[in-house]
This record gives C-alpha cells, structure tokens and sequence, in this order.
C-alpha cells in the first residue's frame, strides 16, 4: 500500500497576524508544518514501522514556493518522496481536493491521511471533499489507527463522544490531536532528505481552480472593561465581582 | 429553495437548526425555507421543524437511525436536486462539516464553510467566518447556481416560530450501504446545560489543582449561579474532565452572555473558542496571564480563595 500525506504550511500559532489591503499578510511571520498534518506524517511512518504492508509514503503539497520547506520537514521525519503542486492561486478545499484525488489515483494510493482541521482556517473540508471525489469512505478526527491487510480499524471522536471503527481500504483519515506524538527530525536526516525526491508539478495540468473567492479581511477586537479587582481580601473581592456581575453587565441574577 | 439539514439529538431538534433557519432568512436568498429531517423516530423533530420553516421533508427511515457521512451526503444531494435547492445549509457541527464537503463535491457547488454571516451581494452570496484562531474576520463569496454553506453553531439568533405550521411531506431516498462500521461507541453524557447553549459559563483551567477542586470550585459555582461547565485543553489531556467539555480551537467555540475563567491562562487556541463571549471574567493568580488582556472583570488571586468566598457570597 502507498500512503499519501498531506502537508500545509501555516503561521505558528503566535505568529502576528497583520492585515494590509484587506488582506492578511504574513509578512514575518514564522511559517511552520500544520500541527494536524505533522500527526499525519507521523502517522504513515508508524504504520509502517508497525509491521503494516506500507510500499512506499508520499507527502503532497499545493501552494507557494515556499512550502517546499514545509516538505523538507516531512521528508526530514521519513517520508520517502514529495510532491509539490507550486502555485500562488489560493485554492479553496473543494478545489484542492480535485488535485489530491488526482494525485492519489495516479500514485496509486491506499490511504490517504489529512490535517483534521487547519491551523489558521479551521477548515476540516479537504478530507472528506477528497474521499467524496475518489468515492471513498473517510474517517474524520481519529485518535488511533491500525491497518491489517486493507482492514482499517481504530477509534474516532464524533458529535457526542467518540466510536470505534471498521472500514477497508482504499480509505481517506483525518487527524487529530492525540493521534500520537510527532518524532523532531534528526540531523543525520535533514541531511538525507535534501537527497529525497521532490518533485514539482505545475497548476494547469490539474485542472483546479478556486470557486470561493476572499473579498477581504479584518482584524475585530472588542474593547473590554478590564477592570481589575485585587484579591488580597477574598470576602470583598467576591462580592465586588458579584455585585459587578448582577447589576452592571446583569448576567446572573 | 432553501435546503436546511436539521440538526437532532434524543428526538429533539436542536439550537442549532432554529439558528440555520436565521441563517436562510438573512442569507437574502429567494424561495421556501425547506427543513431535511433525516432520522429515525423523527415525528416530534419534524413538527418543530414546521413551526418555523415553509415546509419541511422527512425521512424517517430505521437505516437512518445512526448518522453516516455517506448516507447524509447521498440524501441531502438527492433531495437538493430534486427540489432544485440553489443554497444547502447545514450545521457546523463536526458531522455537518463531515458532510457537507461531500455535498458540495457531488452537487459541483463551492463551499462557504463555518459561517457567522451570511447575505446577498448582487448574485453572489457572501459569507463571513474565522480565521487565524479568530482573530481574523473574513468575507469570503462565491457565485453559483448552487451553494453549500455550513453555519457555526452560536453564530445566530435562534428562528422563533411564526405561528403558522408548514407542510410536512414524506421524501423517498436511495440510500447507498454505509462502508463504515461502527463497533463501538461512547457517549459523554453530561446533565447540565449544554454548553453550547449556556447563557453563562463556567470554566476551569490547570490552575484550579485537582479534579477534586475543579468539582467543589467549577461545579460548584456553575451549580449556584446556573451555569454551564467548560474546561481547557489542559484539563482534558490530565483527565480531569471528559472531552465534551473542552472550549478552543479544537474543542468547542461558545459564545455566552458571561464566561468566567478560573485558573485559565488564557493560551490563544483557548481564546479562539471563547473569545465571543459577551462578558469574560478571570480570576488567576498571575497579574500578567494573557487571560486578563480580554477580560472585563478580573480578580488577582488563588482560586483556593477566591472561589469559595464568591459561592458563599452568591447563596445571598
Ligand atoms: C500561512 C498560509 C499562507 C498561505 N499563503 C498562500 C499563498 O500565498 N498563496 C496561496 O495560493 N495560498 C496560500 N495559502 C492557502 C493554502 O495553501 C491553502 O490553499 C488553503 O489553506 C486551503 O484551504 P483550507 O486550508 O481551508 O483546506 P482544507 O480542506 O481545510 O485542508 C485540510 C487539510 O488539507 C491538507 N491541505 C490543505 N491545503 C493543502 C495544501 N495547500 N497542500 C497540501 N495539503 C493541503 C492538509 O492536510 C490540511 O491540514 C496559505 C495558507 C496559509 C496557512
Ligand atoms: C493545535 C492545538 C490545539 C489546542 N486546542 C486547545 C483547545 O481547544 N482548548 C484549550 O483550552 N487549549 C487548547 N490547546 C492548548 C493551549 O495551547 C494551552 O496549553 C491550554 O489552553 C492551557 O490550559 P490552562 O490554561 O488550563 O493551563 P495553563 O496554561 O497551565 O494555565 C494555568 C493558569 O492557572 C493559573 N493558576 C495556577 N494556580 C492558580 C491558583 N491557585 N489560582 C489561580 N490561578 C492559578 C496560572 O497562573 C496559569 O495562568 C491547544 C494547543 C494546540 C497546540
């Protein structure tokens, strides 16, 4: 079986967000591989370690040069080859999904493992827009896998609670946190994946184009009270809040 | 028309549907507001349903007992198309945000995904959502004879009902074999308001010590002033409360009148699922916890302390 992971570049979660032109500028910003897909990888290359009959781990980005390096870190960790679909289109997940469904079907792949939810979007669409275009059954925000022969078993969180599962491969899963514990890459393997294949392949032959359109962005803050009461005297600092709380903001009686 | 997926649990509709149907009244798109109740035992669902849609389709079919991505995505792309739906709104629940992706791809639509806004512009349909841990708002759209949206939950007013009861009609579906089995299942079941639903709530952080304190100071002060129970991620993970309760970027996003925060560090995936909130209220015993940059009213002190002085003083 071949295993495609996704990867997505993002800003660290502490990463100042500025808007210019109505846009957001990540001018600055450190950009770091998506948390979710990082479970992703990690996931490939333990199934494989785990005895699973996993060929061969390929790891798929879309998106500016820059998420080469994005790649370098998945093929740092061990995946065995990258794929990158190098454009500055900003593609919405229903038309990425008409490129990783493409790629899948040309490599052959058998599971496909995606970043539950975006770090910066919060966008939990690829995977199962991607399962729907291949005609797959997918797995969403899954906490524990395990692949024998093409029977995929594990447990998965869901509205309520969470359910184990059983489906058979090809199939399409999402992470989650939890999923596991990402390796850091070691130096002797940064070394090695500056060797790995990466290859680039260009927008036009996939045939994608964005059918959401960003008519522009703004940073909301609500100004807050802050008014601060010291704790020293709990008795009275009590009731200053609860006094606060019934008769200014009013939200409990 | 319309198409709106009902959003139900235990035979009840819930919140989030009466905030869809909110959702297709400002959205400034023609044609009947049309409610899917997909389900099993569905009868009472689909009579509220009436109260506050033009009319309402159902099946109510025992295959249907237990969601499934693939059944729902094949059912509401059937009942779009044979209704002519040219927007589908469904609930951004996770399931609703399973689904919807399918729906979207087999009906060929864009999908404006997790929406807080919704409304006309010219003929596109614009839609406003969260971005970067929501501290970015954007306005994303997308013109189509057919879109698909997914409303975050707490995002609008609940629909009240107008009065007058719209049809109910009987809808026959062919429904694909689900490919996933479900061996097992949990369920967090919690007796207190749903969070999602609390005017006001109550939430604890490491700070607050043990699972033992986090009963006697979060469940105690939620239970004196009526409120609901939140937790961090932190919390979570220490096993302390079930997941259910978790508020962030990958727990749940609640918007309540007031959120009182105790021992909460105020960490920006916790933000980003609280940060709506009407009023916040900290109390950390860190004058310099980011919790404090949002809050409007703070108290500097041990949670030890503080936190049986307010349930003592709130009995009066
Ligand atoms: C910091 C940042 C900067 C960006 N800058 C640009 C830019 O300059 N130009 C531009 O065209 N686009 C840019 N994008 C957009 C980005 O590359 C994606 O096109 C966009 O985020 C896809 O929508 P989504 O995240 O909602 O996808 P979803 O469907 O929600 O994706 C979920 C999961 O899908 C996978 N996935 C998503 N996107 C990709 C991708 N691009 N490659 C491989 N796997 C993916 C990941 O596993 C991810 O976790 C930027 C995104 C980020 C985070
Ligand atoms: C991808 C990702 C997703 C995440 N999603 C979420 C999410 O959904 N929700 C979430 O909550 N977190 C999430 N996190 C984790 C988040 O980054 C923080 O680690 C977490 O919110 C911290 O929880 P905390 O405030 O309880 O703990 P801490 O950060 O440890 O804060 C404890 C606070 O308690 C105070 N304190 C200690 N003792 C006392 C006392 N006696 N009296 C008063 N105050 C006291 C301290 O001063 C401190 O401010 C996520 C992280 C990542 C990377």
């Amino acid at each position: 079986m071949k295993i495609l992971t996704l990867v997505r570049q993002v800003p660290d979660a502490e990463a100042r967000v500025k808007i210019s032109g109505g846009h957001v500028d990540l001018e600055g910003a450190t950009l770091v591989i998506d948390g979710m897909d990082e479970y992703g990888v990690e996931e490939a290359l333990r199934l494989r370690e785990s005895g699973a009959a996993v060929e061969e781990i390929v790891a798929l980005a879309v998106g500016p040069k820059r998420v080469e390096d994005a790649l370098r870190t998945a093929l740092a960790m061990g995946v065995d080859r990258a794929i990158h679909v190098e454009t500055e289109e900003k593609l919405d997940p229903i038309a990425l999904s008409r490129i990783v469904a493409q790629v899948a079907q040309a490599e052959g792949a058998g599971l496909i493992l995606v970043g539950g939810q975006e770090a910066d979007w919060d966008s939990q669409a690829l995977g199962a827009a991607t399962a729907e275009r291949l005609g797959w059954p997918q797995l969403t925000w899954t906490n524990e896998l395990k692949v024998e022969g093409d029977a995929l078993t594990g447990r998965h969180d869901v509205d309520d609670g969470n359910e184990s599962f059983r489906a058979t491969l090809p199939a399409v899963v999402t992470t989650q946190q939890g999923l596991n514990e990402p390796r850091y890459p070691t130096l002797p393997n940064i070394m090695k994946a500056k060797r790995k294949e990466l290859r680039k392949d260009a927008l036009d032959t996939y045939g994608a184009a964005p059918t959401v359109r960003v008519v522009s962005s703004e940073i909301q803050t609500r100004a807050r009270l802050n008014k601060m009461i010291d704790g020293k005297d709990p008795q009275a600092a009590a009731a200053e809040l609860l006094d606060l709380l019934r008769n200014e903001a009013k939200v409990i009686a | 028309m319309i198409l709106i997926v009902a959003e139900h649990s235990g035979g009840q509709l819930a919140k989030s549907t009466l905030e869809m149907v909110t959702a297709a009244r400002e959205s400034g798109r023609e044609g009947p507001i049309t409610v899917l109740v997909l389900g099993q035992g569905t009868a009472d669902v689909a009579t509220a349903a009436a109260g506050v849609a033009d009319q309402v389709l159902v099946a109510d079919l025992p295959a249907l007992a237990q969601y499934n991505a693939e059944l729902w995505a094949a059912a509401t792309t059937q009942i779009a198309q044979e209704g002519e739906a040219h927007t589908v709104i469904i609930g951004g629940s996770r399931s609703g945000r399973e689904f919807a992706p399918r729906v979207a791809v087999r009906l060929d639509a864009p999908y404006l995904e997790d929406a807080i806004g919704l409304k006309t512009s010219g003929e596109a349909l614009q839609a406003q959502r969260y971005t970067y841990l929501a501290r970015v708002t954007e306005t994303v759209e997308a013109e189509a004879p057919v879109i698909v949206v997914s409303v975050k939950p707490g995002s609008f007013a609940p629909a009240q009902a107008t009065g007058a009861a719209g049809e109910q009609y009987d809808v026959e579906l062919d429904l694909p074999a689900p490919r996933v089995e479900v061996t097992g299942r949990s369920v967090e079941k919690s007796s207190r308001v749903a969070l999602t639903e609390a005017d006001v709530i109550v939430s604890g952080g490491r700070g607050v010590g043990s699972s033992e304190n986090f009963t006697a100071y979060v469940e105690g002060l939620a239970d004196r002033i009526g409120a609901g129970v939140g937790a961090t991620r932190a919390v979570v993970d220490a096993g302390w409360r079930p997941y259910a309760e978790q508020v962030g970027q990958t727990g749940k996003t609640v918007q309540p009148k007031a959120y009182v925060a105790l021992g909460v560090s105020g960490a920006v995936q916790h933000l980003s699922g609280m940060g709506k909130s009407k009023y916040i209220v900290a109390i950390n015993k860190d004058a310099e916890a980011p919790i404090f940059k949002v809050a409007d009213y703070g108290i500097v002190g041990d949670v030890n302390q503080i936190v049986p002085a307010l349930i003592e003083a709130a009995r009066k």
